[in-house]
């Protein structure tokens, strides 16, 4: 078997038991389990269905307002003086960030299966939004688990998603974050499993949920390929893309997957220091076990418990990662690497001040290891950082490392 | 015969039903589950689930989260919840200990090493809320060998097909959830249950317990008549919480409601 062959069997994942080499599966409580065998055969169903397709595609183009750009930061690649850099334009969608690509696939399920009721996790609030807001345009009761903590410091999302009319719960349990919302969520699910679907935010949680949210997602990566063989006539020699739970990244990187020329980059969140034990940085520093229905890389201590994660990204602060990053990390296809949130502000404020466009500060943690990277190459060369989200939403956090109240 | 087998085999000769009691291991602190323990079985318990605290019980409603972070606060880990189980075993030979809990600390130990400390400490089946049979084939072989029954959990939710396959899995009892939802939550309705677990019956001759939502001698009552088996925790639970800073009385407080169970199941 050559290289190029395994490259390209790695796209053939998850198995039919949603398995990713040992990571992925679905670990849940047994309440749970029909409703899942439910949503795989339909998704099977539904995935190969052109009617299907046909309505997300459409609803991609005229809703979402795809295609994104993929924009040549011309000056700010000047500036860095190495490879050139191109941003695939995530935060132009509706919404502002990549989670509408899968709230709209899995409210179409949701929709199909006649579930009249939508709840969803959310970390930064931006798949909170992209849930209310397809909620509100089907006309289905919505319910948003958000951590106390995090309901604090993205108050604008919070507020965004009562307008758009869901109930935003505050969870206060354990480390009042996303992982402590993502329980909630669950045990929802688990109570009123028969009338509700839940929308998975990321490419994480039980067999179909990684499989299908890196589905509705690699619309990313297909565009950025088409774009990139258009506008360059070649492929990109690298791809950039954070990594909270990972889904804008697989979505970026999926198919692009049997490309070997082509070198990825996952970014994950060093707060302030891979070695200061304050990071959300799972694949970095953590070791495999099994959380929110997977298996996977996890930040824990000696005898097994999840430990809090610290980053300046509320959409990043999560102590997992997608099973199928795990899997990639693992056979060596990805390099997993990560940016401190110092690094993270400086490359925010350098690409609002240089191309005029303000990032997410989860964006900017792809953007601050994107700069370094470039740097390493030379200016005939060409790299792709996903432009996950827009940085409306931060505006408060930074204003506020600024000591300015706005 | 493993201990829960026997267990079951001498009740029914009896005519009685299991009293299965859980409380969490380690709360509200390490140094009395042992005692708690044997309170249990004082008042009426037959086996005991003793649960690993989590940092993630997603499964649990409000009243078992709190003892999770509780117990947690107060150091336990792993290897003391099997230190405790081993110290009970000293003056309780006959009374089995299900654990209780989810995946990722034993996964964490390695599955090897803790069927191996498991069976040494004295520990009889084990529970995992978050580990359906299709995922279990790294560990289920290794608890065979130490002869520790996989307990599986059935729902109102699981078809006949899978129960068919859990069933075939399961050794020890079976443990039927009574409602859709986490542990605490609502109320139960015993005619469900009885047609349920009459369906259990049927395709498997592993013993059926029922948990979720009991929480008088009446409701476990009503349940042991249709079951093997009724399965008692958040309101033992909310008691330790009520009593946490004054853990000297939690073990009459937890007796007075299981004595009650234990009487009612008896008439
Ligand atoms: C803009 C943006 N990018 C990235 C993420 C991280 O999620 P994921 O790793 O699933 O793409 C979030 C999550 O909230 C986000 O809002």
């Amino acid at each position: 078997m050559t290289k190029a062959n395994t490259y390209a069997e790695l796209m053939q994942l998850p198995d039919d038991r949603g398995h990713f080499g040992p990571y992925g599966g679905r670990f849940v409580s047994e309440t749970l389990s029909y409703a899942l065998e439910e949503l795989e055969a339909t998704y099977k169903k539904l995935s190969a269905d052109p009617d299907f397709q046909a309505e997300f595609d459409k609803d991609l183009a005229h809703y979402v307002g795809r295609p994104s750009p993929l924009y040549h930061a011309e000056r700010w690649s000047r500036m860095l003086g190495g490879a050139q850099i191109y941003l695939k334009r995530e935060d132009l969608n509706h919404t502002g960030a990549h989670k509408v690509n899968n709230t709209i696939g899995q409210a179409l399920l949701a929709k199909y299966t006649g579930k009249p009721r939508v709840i969803a996790e959310t970390g930064a609030g931006q798949h909170g939004v992209a849930t209310a807001t397809v909620a509100a345009r089907l006309g289905l009761e919505c319910e948003i688990y958000m951590g106390a903590e995090d309901v604090q410091r993205q108050s604008l999302n919070v507020y965004r998603m009562k307008l758009l009319g869901a109930k935003v719960n505050a969870v206060e349990s354990g480390s009042r974050t996303l992982k402590d919302a993502m329980n909630e969520a669950m045990r929802d699910w688990v109570t009123n499993v028969d009338s509700t679907f839940y929308i998975i935010g990321t490419v994480a949680g039980p067999h179909p949920y990684p499989q299908l949210v890196r589905d509705f997602n690699s619309v990313i990566g297909r565009e950025a390929r088409e774009q990139s063989l258009a506008q360059t006539g070649r492929l990109p020699d690298a791809l950039v893309a954070c990594v909270g739970g990972g889904s804008n990244a697989m979505g970026l990187f999926y198919p692009f997957l049997g490309d070997e020329s082509v070198a990825m980059y996952g970014v994950e969140a060093a707060g302030d220091g891979l070695d200061t034990g304050r990071h959300a940085a799972p694949l970095c520093k953590g070791s495999p076990g099994v959380l929110h229905g997977n298996r996977t890389y996890l930040m824990q201590n000696h005898d097994g418990q999840i430990i809090e994660t610290h980053s300046v990204s509320a959409g990043l602060d999560y102590p997992g990662v997608g099973p199928e990053h795990a899997y990639l990390k693992d056979v060596g296809r990805v390099n997993y690497v990560a940016a401190t949130d110092v690094e993270v502000l400086s490359a925010f404020r350098e690409l609002t001040k240089v191309e005029g466009i303000m990032p997410a500060l989860e964006s900017s943690h792809a953007l601050a290891y994107g700069r370094k990277l470039a740097q390493t190459m030379s200016p005939d060369q060409q790299i792709i950082i996903n432009l996950s989200g827009r940085g409306d939403k931060d505006i408060h956090t930074v204003a506020g490392i600024d000591g300015i109240t706005v | 015969m493993s201990r829960i087998e026997q267990k079951f085999a001498q009740l029914n000769e009896q005519g009685k039903k299991a009293l299965i009691p859980y409380i969490t291991g380690g709360d509200p602190k390490p140094e009395y589950t042992v005692g708690l323990m044997h309170a249990l079985v004082e008042a009426g318990a037959d086996m005991i689930e003793l649960g690993i605290p989590f940092s993630d019980p997603m499964a649990d409603g409000e009243v078992i989260q709190k003892a999770h972070e509780r117990s947690l606060a107060a150091g336990t880990t792993l290897e003391k919840i099997l230190e405790m189980v081993a110290e009970f075993r000293q003056t309780d030979a006959d009374t089995p200990v299900v654990l209780m809990g989810y995946l990722n600390p034993i996964e964490h130990m390695g599955y090897g090493n803790f069927a191996h400390k498991a069976k040494a400490a004295g520990v009889d089946g084990l529970l995992m809320v978050d580990l359906p049979p299709e995922e279990a084939d790294n560990v289920a072989p290794l608890l065979k060998d130490a002869g520790i029954d996989m307990i599986f959990l059935i729902a109102p939710t699981t078809t006949a097909a899978r129960a068919a396959k859990i069933a075939s899995h399961a050794s020890g009892y079976l443990y039927y959830v009574s409602i859709k939802g986490v542990t605490g939550s609502a109320t139960l309705d015993t005619d469900a249950v009885a047609e349920k677990v009459a369906e259990l019956k049927k395709i498997t001759s592993v013993p059926v317990a029922v948990g979720f939502g009991i929480r008088d001698g009446a409701s476990a009552a009503a349940i042991s008549r249709v079951s093997d088996g009724a399965i008692v925790g958040s309101v033992l639970v909310k008691k330790v919480a009520e009593l946490a800073e004054q853990p000297d009385q939690i073990a009459a407080a937890l007796q007075e409601p299981l004595s009650e169970m234990r009487t009612a199941m008896d008439a």
